[in-house]
């Protein structure tokens, strides 16, 4: 079967004038129905980026190019924003962080969640309620036709939250890109409304795309996992291979900078990752961590590393192989 | 047992919301009755969710609100008598967000010594060298001494916090989300580095966190509070292996450690936080609790002590205790 989302070679320009900001320089990952991907990385790697290209929402000076992007059989490079704007809400969905801010204040939110349905599908406004009613159901909440009447301020923020899942899952959606769906959330909330995000997309057989820095998220709930830096990806597998042997310096690094209850001692030092992110203005030559990186060699500053692939789905942007990275770690540490 | 330098008797703050021009006010309880006591050296963690009171009571430790009713003392002598002056040299707070609490218009040398400046602490001559040294505690090169907080990253930033709220030498140190804006590469560094200070200048710290595994890490105690209250203090890993308190269970429920195939946990929480203006009867968490008997919604519960620990439940009244030493759903587990 094919996959429901294939991006090849992504990449966003933004022109400033003191030269061109690649914040996604040559992102490939695929979604397959029904799945979880789960993309983690630091702020500035280009996650969010990444997920407003698809969308085809971003700022109005940056620049899109990608060798493919295709979703369920639609060539979304080529399509006019009037098609977009067709699928966008409809059969593609998304749902962001703040929900205060993505929600319009004037309106209700029974007239924001009817929006898309009476856009895309043409119905009735009755049925559009009694969809919103039900949906509203569905994500958790209470006396669901009364609060159809009121507005954003009115709600706590994990209702807030509730009612963007709502309304992204009007028309049905086949893909909804969740970018850090919980960040602002009390962690019991974070919790339900994940519980929740899993369970609908069971029900409804969605696939989605969580943009997330929480590798705790990650592991609970990704499929696969695409790590990003600096604008590119630097590791994909599942989230079991990816926590339980990463590939990648970058990620190993990360898994050893939180605390784990019960994993971690208390008073003993977190791992952490030294130096700062390269700027991504201009071009990149060479590995964009091998700054940070404590295997870096000459090679890796030579020349542009390729993403290795260990088997399907897995694969790796390290010029080291694991095994030689232990290896090497073994050395310095006799030596 | 070392010395007590902080105790809150039977701290309360109200404060008087208005409902409009003649519909009068209402009373907000935000922190109601609180008693916490804190040896020299100790790292106590303050858990709970938004709106629970946790940084009003931070805020009354500072001084910068009066409390409505209770008194704080240092060393047993009342906060009132010291005065702002001396209050502050012996309580500093570091914020969450290093990119709103530093003046953007002050060099980094400027805002870490403005203490000095306040205070008129020795001679003007050495304060450069005062400060100078503490950056270099802190892990910042001297050389950013004339940058602008623009020019820093936030990892940097938050270590700027860090030395302005140290270089008067307080005794605590009353950290509010210290590390919840920042990245995971860069908390750890922070974490790292709050805890090698508290080491080095023997610093007693208030951690408030919504990050359990944070807290389970750094804390040697945490209190959690609910609606104003605290309805559990214990030792740190007497609290993450047997909580007593049925929210404290729902908390620790919610932590989404980095473990793939657990899946996302569902906490029986419900959605409905309790307005705090019209708090439930009887204890206040009675109407999210899984445990709730008959008489927790009629009276509130007793904070009861047991081995040190304390907690605030029904279920560890001594009349329920003789049946049910152990809580409701433990016993039907193993029966």
């Amino acid at each position: 079967m094919t996959a429901l989302l294939e991006v090849d070679r992504l990449s966003v320009e933004i022109p400033l004038t003191i030269g061109t900001l690649r914040p996604v320089r040559g992102v490939s990952f695929e979604v397959a129905r029904g799945e979880t991907l789960c993309i983690v990385g630091e702020s500035g790697c280009g996650k969010s980026l990444t997920s407003l290209a698809i969308m085809d929402l971003l700022p109005r000076r940056a620049r899109r190019s990608a060798a493919r992007l295709v979703f369920d059989g639609v060539d979304l490079t080529s399509l006019p924003e009037r098609r977009m704007a067709d699928l966008r809400g409809n059969r593609m969905a998304m749902i962001f962080q703040e929900p205060m801010t993505s929600l319009n204040p004037a309106y209700t939110i029974g007239n924001q969640l009817e929006e898309a349905l009476l856009r895309h599908r043409k119905v009735p406004r009755a049925e559009a309620r009694e969809r919103a009613v039900f949906l509203l159901e569905k994500c958790g909440i209470t006396a669901a036709g009364e609060r159809l009447s009121q507005y954003p301020h009115q709600l706590s923020g994990g209702i807030r939250q509730r009612v963007m899942i709502a309304m992204a899952l009007m028309c049905g959606p086949k893909l909804i890109i969740a970018d850090e769906p919980t960040t602002a959330l009390d962690v019991t909330i974070q919790a339900q409304i994940l519980h929740l995000l899993a369970s609908l997309q069971r029900e409804f057989d969605m696939a989605v795309i969580l943009i997330t820095h929480d590798l705790g998220v990650v592991a609970r709930i990704a499929d696969r996992v695409a790590v990003m830096y600096a604008g590119e990806v630097v590791e994909t597998g599942t989230a079991a291979e990816i926590f339980a042997r990463p590939l990648h310096p970058y990620t190993e690094g990360l898994l050893r900078c939180i605390p784990v209850p019960g994993r971690t001692r208390r008073g003993e030092h977190l791992g952490s990752i030294p130096g700062m992110v390269p700027s991504l203005i201009g071009t990149l030559e060479g590995c964009a961590f091998r700054n940070r990186c404590p295997h870096a060699f000459a090679d890796c500053a030579a020349r542009a590393v390729p993403l290795a692939e260990t088997a399907v789905g897995r694969s790796y942007r390290c010029l080291l192989p694991p095994e030689a990275r232990a290896a090497g770690a073994l050395e310095a540490a006799t030596s | 047992m070392s010395a007590l330098l902080l105790e809150a008797r039977d701290l309360e703050r109200r404060f008087w919301i208005s409902r409009g021009l003649l519909k009068g006010k209402r009373v907000l309880h935000a922190v109601n009755g609180v008693s916490l006591a804190l040896r020299r050296g100790e790292v106590l963690g303050l858990v709970g969710e938004s709106g629970c009171g946790k940084s009003t009571l931070a805020r009354m430790l500072l001084g910068l609100l009066a409390p409505t009713r209770g008194e704080i003392l240092i060393e047993g002598k009342p906060i009132a008598g010291l005065g702002r002056f001396g209050l502050a040299r012996r309580i500093q707070p570091v914020f969450q967000d290093p990119y709103s609490s530093l003046n953007p218009r002050k060099t980094v040398g400027s805002i870490i010594g403005l203490p000095l400046r306040v205070h008129r602490v020795g001679a003007p001559g050495q304060w450069r060298g005062q400060i100078e040294e503490m950056m270099e505690r802190v892990g910042l090169p001297r050389r950013l001494y004339g940058n602008y907080p623009g020019q820093l990253s936030g990892g940097q930033r938050q270590r700027v916090a860090i030395a302005r709220a140290l270089i008067m030498r307080p005794e605590l140190v009353i950290c509010d989300e210290p590390t919840s804006a920042l990245d995971v590469s860069v908390q750890s560094q922070i974490l790292n580095l709050l805890q090698d200070l508290q080491k080095e200048l023997g610093l007693t710290y208030i951690l408030i966190s919504h990050n359990l595994a944070v807290v389970e890490h750094m804390a040697t105690r945490v209190a959690v509070m609910y609606l104003g209250r605290i309805v559990e203090e214990a030792e740190t890993a007497n609290l993450f292996r047997a909580a007593r308190h049925p929210y404290t269970r729902a908390l620790l429920a919610s932590v989404l450690t980095p473990e793939p195939g657990l899946g996302v946990p569902d906490t029986h929480l419900g959605t409905a936080f309790p307005n705090p203006l019209d708090p439930p009867s009887g204890c206040t968490f009675h109407p999210r609790c899984p445990d709730a008997l008959p008489r927790c919604a009629q009276e509130a519960p007793r904070l009861r002590e047991i081995g040190g620990d304390k907690v605030e439940c029904h279920l560890y009244d001594e009349a329920v205790a003789v049946g049910a030493a152990r809580p409701r759903h433990y016993q039907e587990q193993r029966g």
